[in-house]
């Protein structure tokens, strides 16, 4: 707060409220959140999902968006109420002196046309710049951005581009006017830590160099800490607490702050393969795989779980986790290699395996809304697979899924008849737990399970599948990019790269050095809680290949 | 000048008054400029004229309170769960609905509504409606209402049979190749693009001519016609269910195919199938009248909707309306029928009203 002090105010939201439209009548769903934002401040909103951060960022822009209104309060934007305005009004300040950085730069970008006409659009709408003019000036933004090649890249159609760069150029973008105010919506949320560092990296610069405010949306702490100066953060549609970044990392006050603060500290002990000579559960041995007609996605991959163990599979995207994953199920028969369980070969193909060998290996999604058919009750779908593999029906059937549902500790008269739709996020997870479950299986597959959840949903998942394991035994093959899940749950961990394992072992030895370099790259690449993480990590590394590390 | 033209116009205008002063500038701007339209009605077309606009409005106004009673007696009689969704219904959806429920009731209570039988010889040859015949009688000197009320039975009968079939068998190939993929993708495919190449009017005059005009004939060709269509949407719906991961979990548990189909992705697909359904019933609908016009679908002397135009066409350079009737029938149930498919059209596209 202290070095904007004394500058002018850009945005001031007093006592907004915005209504949601739901089941016919309207819900409030930001009760009254006060928000002042000086010229060059940058502000973290973070929360848990559904919290309203989104909403508020939207409604920055006095924009509110399909199904909800604006119902209280006022919003000045530089002297301008934006709840009063017409929409001409506040069209005008779109994109010319607000901006928006959106969470999905691929979504984002209209694919049938180059980056750089996407770019000058805006300047040209408003006659702010001629063409020739606001092309060089993307060029320069680009350069500034570190987007390699910045003078050819603008000429690219977005498919052409990387996740990273796109959603660099996505900033880039919303410069091209120089607004007062930017707001970004989770701009690194669906990215790789390795790429996030680029961008938040960029990200920060270009706030500064144009001493431009912005509203930074997220919900993962150690990244607001790194771009903000003052952090607010939000409960169901209420401010809990809002402070300046040091001092919201340092002293927390609330006790909702400090959970949310805590959420990382969950660890368990490691454990170490057993002693006698007992087999692995799964046992991949020499994979080579690829797609139908495509170049080879995973080259002379092996590793081994053992019963009761975690291991960890991490790796950027396009690295071949979730391949591997596919071929130990059989959706993916693979080239070369075979699969062993207990020391017996798999069938490759899932076609040819038998219903118990389908048992042993059960998979949980990432995506909790597309793993569960929303068209079936919940006792439907952890029941099927119990009826299916263990022929239980009726009254045995019934007490078979209360028993699952206590086990994911959900009450059974509460969920048993609902739908998939009328749960939320964490819940859906923990009935895709309870359908893994229900086939009494000895490996079940975690691919990104908590990647899609809120921080402090997702340890809850974490400490129920760490549970599970003392009290069934199961083993887990648990594929993320997300390196402090690792470091709470796994007992040994796989690294992946270009369909490569590129190193393996206990946990503890692949936490301490010295580490294979794309290890390395992939650990220092976890944004830790201390404001001052990414200055001295970009200092280590250098300016100029932050970007071009990721390929070693 | 009459009482009927002072009155028509001192209503339209209280009308508008009322309406202005409540301030619903929609209902004034409609009532006004209908006033304003009537000046201009009244000088050119006179009193008649202006009969008919009171006649329109009132049948328009006996619609709307039909449809508005005919919701609210649905959402009475129907369970929770059905009445919520009822209740977003537009008018003109239970107007469509109100309707289909009324022939619904004349084809099924047919014999017992209508005063005599379809093929019964009563009166001279195109006899105008009298005590006895609400609409008078045909060429033959059958009474028309009675075999309006038949052709309910059999022209909509087999249409519904026709497009029942023509679903199963184009839902159940489309479900089949998203699920199984590979050849079996491929052929059924082409299958349906073949069918699909020849024009599906001249297509069931040929089989009809070549296999003669048998009901069961009738429909088959009519639901083989038909059923690309459906093949083709299923397959497009079915195609984005089946790479969900609840399919994918299904199949890694070693359910059969019938299993997927029928809990996993036939349940996620109902909407579009439910919709497109009233719309290919309107197409089966029109193109078995075309067919019995034609004299190749329903012989007679079985009461059909189609086959009537065409026997009574002669009337029409009489300046008779009575071909027109049956015509109008066909019309209404399929106007009534896309009221009704519209409003599930605009729910399965999972567009909300703001």
């Amino acid at each position: 707060m202290s070095k904007h002090h004394n500058k002018g105010v850009l945005l001031e939201i007093r006592d907004l409220k915005i209504d949601g439209y739901a089941d016919e009548t309207w819900v409030p769903i930001i009760k009254g959140v006060d928000l002042t934002l000086r010229r060059g401040e940058v502000l973290g909103l973070i929360g848990e999902s559904g919290a309203g951060k989104s909403t508020i960022g939207a409604a920055a822009m006095g924009y509110a968006r399909d199904g909800t209104r604006i119902s209280e309060g006022s919003i000045e934007f530089d002297g301008m109420e934006l709840t009063t305005a017409t929409s001409a009004e506040k069209r005008a300040l779109r994109g010319s002196r607000i901006a928006y950085v959106a969470q999905s730069a691929a979504a984002s970008f209209n694919p049938a046309h180059k980056l750089i006409d996407q770019h000058t659009e805006a300047p040209l709408h408003y006659r702010i710049k001629k063409r020739m003019e606001a092309q060089e000036d993307a060029m320069e933004l680009y350069e500034r951005l570190r987007l390699p090649n910045p003078t050819e890249i603008g000429f690219r159609y977005p498919h052409q581009v990387s996740g990273g760069q796109l959603q660099r150029a996505m900033t880039a973008m919303a410069m091209s006017c120089r607004p007062d105010l930017i707001i970004f919506d989770e701009p690194t949320t669906a990215l790789d830590v390795t790429t996030q560092i680029e961008v938040l990296a960029a990200i920060r610069d270009i706030v500064d160099q144009f001493d431009t405010a912005a509203i930074y949306i997220t919900h993962d702490l150690a990244v607001v800490a790194q771009m903000t100066d003052t952090i607010k953060v939000l409960l169901k549609g209420e401010e809990v607490q809002h402070a300046s970044t040091e001092k919201m990392l340092d002293a927390p006050e609330e006790e909702y702050t400090k959970s949310l603060w805590a959420v990382r500290s969950f660890k368990r002990p490691q454990k170490s393969r057993p002693e006698d000579d007992s087999k692995p559960v799964i046992s991949v041995q020499g994979i080579d795989a690829a797609y139908t007609g495509g170049a080879k996605v995973l080259d002379d991959v092996s590793f081994d779980i053992y019963p009761g163990m975690t291991v960890a599979v991490v790796g950027e995207s396009g690295s071949g986790k979730s391949t591997a994953a596919r071929v130990i199920t059989g959706l993916l028969p693979p080239m070369k290699g075979e699969i062993l369980c207990r020391g017996e070969a798999l069938p490759p193909r899932y076609q040819d395996r038998t219903r118990d060998q389908l048992r042993q290996a059960q998979m949980i999604y990432q995506m909790a809304d597309t793993a569960l058919n929303p068209k079936s009750r919940i006792s439907d779908i952890i029941g099927r697979p119990a009826q299916f593999y263990s022929g239980l029906k009726g009254q045995g059937l019934k007490q078979r899924v209360d028993e699952l549902l206590d086990l994911i500790e959900l009450d059974p008269a509460k969920f048993y008849n609902r739908f998939p739709p009328e749960l939320s996020g964490g819940q859906k997870q923990r009935i895709g737990i309870a359908r893994a479950l229900a086939a009494e299986p000895e490996f079940i597959i975690c691919d990104e399970v908590t990647s899609a959840l809120d921080q402090l949903v997702a340890e809850g998942i974490l400490k129920l599948l760490d549970r599970l394991q003392q009290e069934l035994g199961l083993a887990y093959m648990f594929i993320t990019h997300d390196l402090a899940t690792v470091r709470s749950i796994a007992d040994e961990v796989v690294v992946m790269q270009n369909g490569k394992v590129v190193e393996q072992g206990a946990k503890e030895e692949m936490f301490t050095p010295p580490h294979h370099p794309y290890t390395d790259l992939l650990l220092s690449s976890v944004p830790e809680m201390d404001p001052n993480w990414l200055t001295t990590l970009l200092e280590e590394r250098g300016v100029d290949n932050i970007g071009e590390a990721a390929s070693v | 000048m009459s009482m009927f033209v002072i009155g028509y116009y001192a209503a339209l205008i209280t009308a508008s008054c009322i309406a202005a002063y409540f301030q619903n500038r929609k209902a004034f701007m409609l009532l006004f400029s209908l006033t304003l339209v009537s000046f201009v009605l009244g000088i050119v077309g006179g009193v008649p004229a202006l009969r008919g606009v009171t006649v329109f409005a009132g049948i328009l106004a006996l619609a709307a309170g039909t449809s508005y009673a005919f919701r609210e007696f649905l959402i009475q009689v129907c369970s929770p769960a059905i009445a919520k969704e009822l209740r977003t219904a537009p008018l003109t959806a239970a107007f469509g609905m109100f309707v289909i429920f009324t022939y619904a009731i004349a084809g099924i209570f047919a014999p017992w509504i209508a005063p005599f039988g379809q093929s019964e010889v009563i009166a001279s040859a195109f006899e105008p409606p009298n005590e006895d015949m609400l609409l008078g009688a045909d060429q033959l000197g059958r009474d028309m209402f009675s075999r309006i009320v038949y052709g309910a039975r059999n022209s909509v009968g087999l249409a519904l049979v026709a497009t029942v079939l023509a679903f199963v068998i184009g839902a159940l190939a489309g479900l089949y190749s998203a699920v199984k993929g590979g050849w079996m993708d491929q052929l059924s495919g082409r299958v349906a693009d073949v069918i699909m190449s020849v024009p599906s009017l001249i297509f069931a005059l040929l089989i009809l001519s070549i296999f003669g005009t048998k009901l069961w004939v009738i429909v088959l060709v009519v639901a083989i016609i038909y059923s690309p269509r459906v093949f083709r949407l299923t397959r497009a719906v079915a195609g984005n269910v089946v790479v969900m991961d609840y399919v994918e979990a299904a199949r890694l548990r070693g359910e059969g195919d019938w299993h997927l189909i029928r809990k996993e992705i036939l349940p996620n697909s109902t909407a579009p199938l439910i919709a497109e359904f009233g719309l290919e019933f309107c197409f089966v609908f029109l193109l078995i009248a075309g067919l019995s016009f034609l004299g190749l679908g329903i012989q007679p002397p079985t009461a059909d909707w189609g086959s009537m135009v065409r026997e009574n066409a002669t009337l029409i350079s009489f300046g008779d309306i009575t071909p027109l009737i049956p015509a109008a029938a066909i019309a209404l149930l399929t106007v009534a029928v896309n009221f009704v498919v519209d409003w599930m059209l605009f729910r399965s596209s999972g567009l909300k009203e703001q």
